[in-house]
């Protein structure tokens, strides 16, 4: 710091003395020697700023892009350490989705037969189930970004929406892992690989900054009301049941002429709905481009932006007031 | 430079007895007030009648079941210069931890304001570190948590090693912390978070941690880091503690600000009053 400041100050200021205050020993010490215009001015002068107030917008994003590598790491350890314990450590990571998809199938495809009419059912499935889990994840993750990292909230200081962004990606990558084992799946049951694949990037990138807006919402309500974090689950699965996961949205509008027409749109505009599609459409051969909804990029892009903006800028709002109580 | 020297000289001398207006402030409270609230602590906290009670009539229930208001820190004002090294003592429960949070910025206040200049950083990198995870990857962890680079970990990573002395009874930095002894693992905490260069530095009982050697080398460091920082804030019980690291204390009670002055005068205040407690 400048030491040409300290020169520049010539005022006296008013201190409390030291024993002026041992005389109130036991008594709770007098309204203090200075007042608030002393202090303020002080501060003032010598450029103090005050302590963990909000700051404003772009400044909030350049601390957090300095803190990118943070959350890469710390997302990366977080995966890392999930599995640590296990014998079988990292092979959790592809495990896990895989037995995941093994109980959809018995369930939806062999017990209840959601596969009539569905082409590549398997596959179908898997794609719907991974994408979700995604989604899923990243917004219960979310919902105890802070309330879960309370310590570390009240430890340390960095820009808040480091912890959700970094536990969605943590999602991401174990998305990834989920990728691989379908990329196997896909290739056992005879899909072939196609350049159609690589629009799964995209996707994956449009659905981690709607999960990332999802996760930043979550977690101030979270924050400020534990409680959701137990009502999440339910809302969550509610959710799921209605985005087509393991049945498809286009066979129930084709098969149910009298739908109304406004609730076959909002089907088909689900964020989640949305996402699981145009996976499936990138991946799976025999899932055409006419059972996608209509403008579906384009609705793809809006709920990212519409969601990771907003909810970055509602999260931001609440700044300086996570991890009091 | 030498305004500098100067000024952790007259700190040093007079500290408070006499107003020395060409010191540089640092951290400036202003009346703080810090309010903890905390749900559920009432009687019927747990029966899920109370809870629907909580729900239905939130103002009115709100007293006799849902938040419980602790008034931790009540109108503390003090200013700390450029070159102090101010020491926060108080029996347990007195607000102290409470307004160096404060301080830091990561517990909000309620009333009042506290002005510091640049970010003061806690002391306390722990939260960031997973027991999980090998002492040297918690090394980059804790170190990417503080806002450091990659590049300056890299380069001080050698140094804090050394300085946690987690190597010399084997390869333990390789092992997850999970394996460490409890003072193994506080000693890379404290290496952690003392590798880096802070303006104002707030250090809760830190010094407490490890054994005699290492609590030698960390007054060492806390004295290193005063003299490139501006200002260190130091919690402890430990007045011997106090005693050799600062040269000004304040005395909170109860959330008070008792006293604020030279160490020694302060020290002996409190210790007639904490002595005077036993006796009773």
């Amino acid at each position: 710091m400048s030491g040409a400041n300290g020169t520049t100050a010539p005022t006296p200021l008013p201190r409390v003395k030291a024993a002026d205050v041992s005389q109130v020993l036991h008594t709770p010490p007098k309204t203090p020697a200075h007042g608030h215009g002393d202090l303020a001015a002080l501060a003032e002068r010598h450029g103090l700023t005050v302590s963990g107030a909000r700051p404003p917008l772009p400044e909030y994003l350049r601390q957090l892009w300095a803190r990118r590598h943070f959350i890469t790491a710390f997302a990366t350890a977080k995966l890392t350490a999930q599995y640590s314990q296990a014998k079988l450590g990292q092979v959790w990571q592809v495990m896990t989705p895989l037995l995941n998809a093994a109980v959809y199938y018995f369930i939806f495809g062999v017990l209840l037969e959601t596969k009539k009419g569905v082409a590549d059912f398997i596959p179908f499935l898997v794609t719907g189930v991974f994408v979700f889990t995604f989604t899923q994840s990243s917004i219960m993750a979310g919902t105890r970004a802070i309330s879960g990292s309370i310590g570390l909230v009240r430890a340390l200081h960095f820009p808040r929406a480091t912890l959700p962004i970094s536990f969605c990606l943590q999602q991401l990558q174990q998305l990834l892992f989920s990728m691989a084992a379908l990329v196997l799946i896909l290739l056992a049951v005879g899909v072939p690989p196609a350049p159609s694949w690589l629009l799964a990037i995209p996707v994956m990138v449009l659905q981690f900054i709607f999960n990332a807006g999802m996760a930043m919402i979550m977690a101030r309500l979270g924050a400020h009301t534990p409680d959701i974090s137990q009502l999440m689950p339910f809302i969550l699965r509610t959710w799921m049941y209605v985005s087509g996961v393991m049945w498809s949205i286009d066979n129930l509008i084709s098969k149910h002429h009298g739908m109304p027409s406004w609730l076959g749109a909002l089907l088909r505009a689900n964020p989640a709905a949305v996402y699981i599609d145009l996976m499936r459409f990138a991946l799976i051969d025999t899932f055409h481009g006419s059972q996608l909804p209509p403008h579906v990029w384009l609705v793809a892009t809006g709920w990212a932006l519409l969601v990771g903006v907003g909810g970055f800028i509602y999260f931001w709002k609440a700044e300086e007031t996570y991890g009091r109580g | 430079m030498a305004d500098n020297a100067n000024t952790s000289d007259t700190a040093t001398r007079t500290a408070l007895t006499e107003p020395v207006d060409e010191r540089i402030p640092t951290v400036i409270a202003d009346s703080v007030d810090i309010v903890y609230r905390i749900n559920g602590t009432g009687a019927g906290r747990g029966s899920a009648t109370a809870a629907l009670n909580r729900i239905l009539r939130p103002k009115q229930a709100e007293k006799a079941s849902g938040t419980r208001i602790v008034h931790a820190v009540k109108k503390v004002s003090f200013v700390a210069y450029k070159g102090e090294a101010v020491g926060l003592i108080g029996t347990n429960g007195s607000g102290k931890s409470t307004l160096l949070k404060g301080i830091a910025g990561l517990q909000p206040v309620e009333n009042g304001k506290i002005y510091t200049d640049g970010q003061p950083s806690l002391l306390g990198v722990n939260a960031a570190l997973m027991g999980d995870l090998t002492g040297e990857r918690n090394v980059y962890l804790g170190g990417l948590a503080m806002g450091m680079t990659r590049e300056q970990i890299k380069e001080r990573y050698q140094e804090i090693v050394d300085f946690s002395g987690i190597n010399e009874k084997g390869d333990f930095i390789s092992l997850p912390m999970r394996t460490y002894s409890s003072g193994m693992g506080s000693r890379l905490r404290f290496s952690i978070a003392a590798a880096k260069d802070h303006d104002v530095l707030l250090i809760d009982e830190a010094l407490s941690t490890g054994d005699a050697r290492f609590q030698a080398r960390s007054a060492e460091r806390i004295q290193e880091m005063r003299e490139h920082a501006g200002t260190v804030f130091l919690v402890s019980h430990s007045n011997a503690a106090i005693r050799t690291t600062c040269e000004r204390v304040l005395w909170l009670e109860r959330g008070e600000l008792r006293m604020d002055g030279p160490t020694e005068e302060v020290l002996e205040a409190y210790e007639e009053f904490t002595s005077g407690k036993a006796k009773k």
